[in-house]
């Protein structure tokens, strides 16, 4: 899974992966060998069939935040409530995922304006944990709607999520409650939740907050989904065509408002927000 | 043969059941005393039973969940005072995985919803083994909301290995049923008492345990995922679902102790389906006296203790960091 070098703020970790690997990426889909910078640059989407990379949290707030991004949360950090050890103790696996990513969780919180207009911004990032939701997932995500709330401002999220995380148990199970509550008590005192699904989002995460907003897109081609496609294919023991669980399969059934290209997707939720503008 | 371990182990104790019967009838027809023959077979037996059933290893009470014996969720709503069972989501379809309606619990007007597996290869064909598609869940959070219009307190029975992971399910958006499920019970204003009286498995099992008091029996489980799930997601291997269980923490005991369950139901050495009369009886006095003392409180405050229980669960380290950074 591609390692995003192009984090700004962690400019320590760029300057570590310049070596000559690290400058060049295949596309999954065409093959076509990218050079990082311009597909970093073409917001990670491949320049000659339109793939869509999967997205760091810090580059996704720095395409789509207006320039300024104030975090909230990251003082929050996961323990390991299980003691949970398998070829790898837990807190081994948080730290090699915090090396990896330069996160510290599977989401990144905080304030920003987009398009002008103050928003609430969470970011799932699928490079921690594969994007799985613990504890502290969960709390950042409260904290940030309670906040939002106070504050009277829209909310903007991306997911992106395997579920819920196994070595946090029903803790991190938990958090589908928690969120839920918080999510609803944001959405009833009539404040707007625009949610992005991205490649891929499942499970715990698409079965709570993912699935509460009041307005869904989707990037296109992106993987969206309750169970995972091999748990299908084991049930029903046959393999599934390649458009199931698609966005585009999505808005086909009715279960999301539209697909956008990421290119695009800045000035689409600029233009959604325009419509929580209020005559003073 | 059955691939449930507690099953398995039932087998060794029926031919000593047999022997017993056997013994006591033959005693009763003779004049021979045979009395310290019994007395010693049963001693023999109890010492088995506890051998067997004393303390059950996470994976033990993971079978012993699933047992097809233990008692189902209509064991439990059959022993209301009334039940009038209602059916579909208005939408599609009645989905047989759950089951719901208005009913008298001791006198009291309810209502109940419970997932129900079946007990038998053709009801588990018509249940879907327990597991519900998005209709059940968009039955569950209709009721739930009339529960809530009318007043009435809700109480609910969690026995699913999980929702459904089917390409119907899918197509029918099971993410959405089940986040709205959550939704509706996160806010109704009404008293909600959970049981949990076989296997909790996943967001399908929490969809219908969202609630300001959650029992839980001794030998169910309750899990983030089912432990064959859990041993396919981390280690692609399905068959390390006996080590995924003891990981878990998926027991009664561990998750009193998380709070994520508010009181334990104890079970009959060897399981509840061994006195299910009994099981289901304080199960439900235990529901009952959860519901008058949740009565008691206001619309708000139950809404509010309800948000406050959820908002604290979790724990984590908190490092005093800058309270803000930038991205750029």
């Amino acid at each position: 899974m591609p390692v995003p070098e192009w984090l700004p703020g962690r400019r320590a970790k760029d300057a570590a992966a310049s070596n000559d690997a690290a400058m060049w990426t295949k596309c999954p889909k065409c093959n076509e060998v990218l050079y990082r910078r311009d597909l970093a640059a073409n917001l990670f989407v491949c320049s000659r069939c339109g793939y869509h990379f999967r997205m760091g949290a810090y580059d996704r707030i720095v395409s789509i935040a207006d320039g300024d991004f104030t975090e909230i949360g990251q003082d929050v950090l996961p323990s390991d409530p299980l003691g949970w050890s398998d070829k790898k103790t837990y807190p081994a696996k948080l730290k090699s995922d915090a090396e990896r990513s330069g996160l510290s969780e599977s989401v990144v919180c905080g304030f920003a304006t987009i398009g002008g207009f103050p928003v609430a911004l969470g970011v799932m990032d699928f490079h921690f944990r594969g994007g799985t939701m613990g504890q502290v997932t969960g709390e950042r995500i409260t904290m940030l709607l309670e906040e939002a709330r106070r504050r009277r401002v829209p909310c903007v999220m991306f997911a992106a999520s395997g579920g819920a995380r196994m070595e946090e148990g029903m803790l991190a199970l938990m958090q589908m409650a928690k969120t839920t509550a918080a999510v609803t008590r944001f959405m009833e005192d009539g404040n707007f939740f625009l949610m992005v699904l991205t490649d891929p989002t499942t499970g715990g995460v698409s079965a709570s907050f993912a699935f509460q907003a009041d307005v869904i897109v989707a990037e296109s081609k992106a993987m969206i989904g309750f169970a995972g496609r091999r748990v299908i294919e084991q049930t029903i023991r046959q393999r599934l065509p390649d458009q199931f669980q698609t966005a585009e399969f999505l808005l086909e059934k009715g279960a999301i408002d539209m697909v956008v290209d990421r290119r695009k997707l800045k000035e689409a939720l600029v233009r959604l927000l325009e419509y929580t503008r209020r005559e003073q | 043969m059955s691939n449930n371990v507690i099953v398995e182990r039932e087998k060794g104790l029926v031919e000593l059941e047999r022997r017993i019967a056997e013994l006591r009838e033959a005693s009763a027809a003779q004049p021979l005393d045979m009395s310290t023959e019994i007395a010693a077979l049963e001693a023999k037996y109890q010492a088995i039973l506890r051998e067997f059933f004393g303390t059950l290893t996470p994976w033990q009470k993971v079978h012993m969940a699933r047992h097809p014996a233990r008692p189902t969720s209509l064991d439990y709503i059959s022993r209301f005072d009334r039940f009038d069972e209602l059916h579909g989501d208005r939408h599609y379809r009645d989905d047989p995985s759950i089951v719901g309606g208005f009913a008298l619990l001791r006198g009291r007007p309810v209502m109940v919803i419970g997932q129900q597996r079946g007990r038998d290869t053709r009801e588990n064909l018509r249940r879907n083994l327990g597991m519900p598609a998005p209709e059940g869940y968009r039955k569950t959070s209709r009721l739930a909301r009339l529960a809530a219009r009318l007043k009435l307190p809700i109480v609910t029975f969690v026995d699913t290995k999980g929702a459904d992971p089917g390409i119907s399910s899918e197509e029918h958006a099971q993410s959405e049923a089940i986040a709205t499920c959550l939704q509706t019970f996160a806010t109704a204003s009404v008293p909600i008492v959970a049981a949990v009286i076989g296997e909790g498995g996943s967001g399908g099992a929490l969809a219908l345990a969202i609630a300001d008091h959650v029992l839980m029996l001794e030998h169910s489980t309750y899990s983030v995922a089912s432990p064959e799930g859990c041993a396919a997601i981390l280690w692609s291997d399905a068959s390390k679902a006996e080590e995924a269980a003891a990981r878990l923490k998926l027991t009664a005991d561990d998750l009193r102790r998380f709070g994520v369950v508010d009181e334990i139901i104890a079970e009959p050495l060897g399981g509840a389906h061994r006195d299910a009369e009994d099981v289901v009886t304080r199960t439900l006095d235990a529901v009952d006296r959860s519901l008058t003392r949740l009565s008691a409180w206001s619309a708000e405050r139950l809404l509010d203790e309800r948000y406050q229980k959820y908002r604290r669960l979790g724990e984590w380290r908190a490092e005093s960091l800058a309270p803000t950074g930038t991205a750029q």
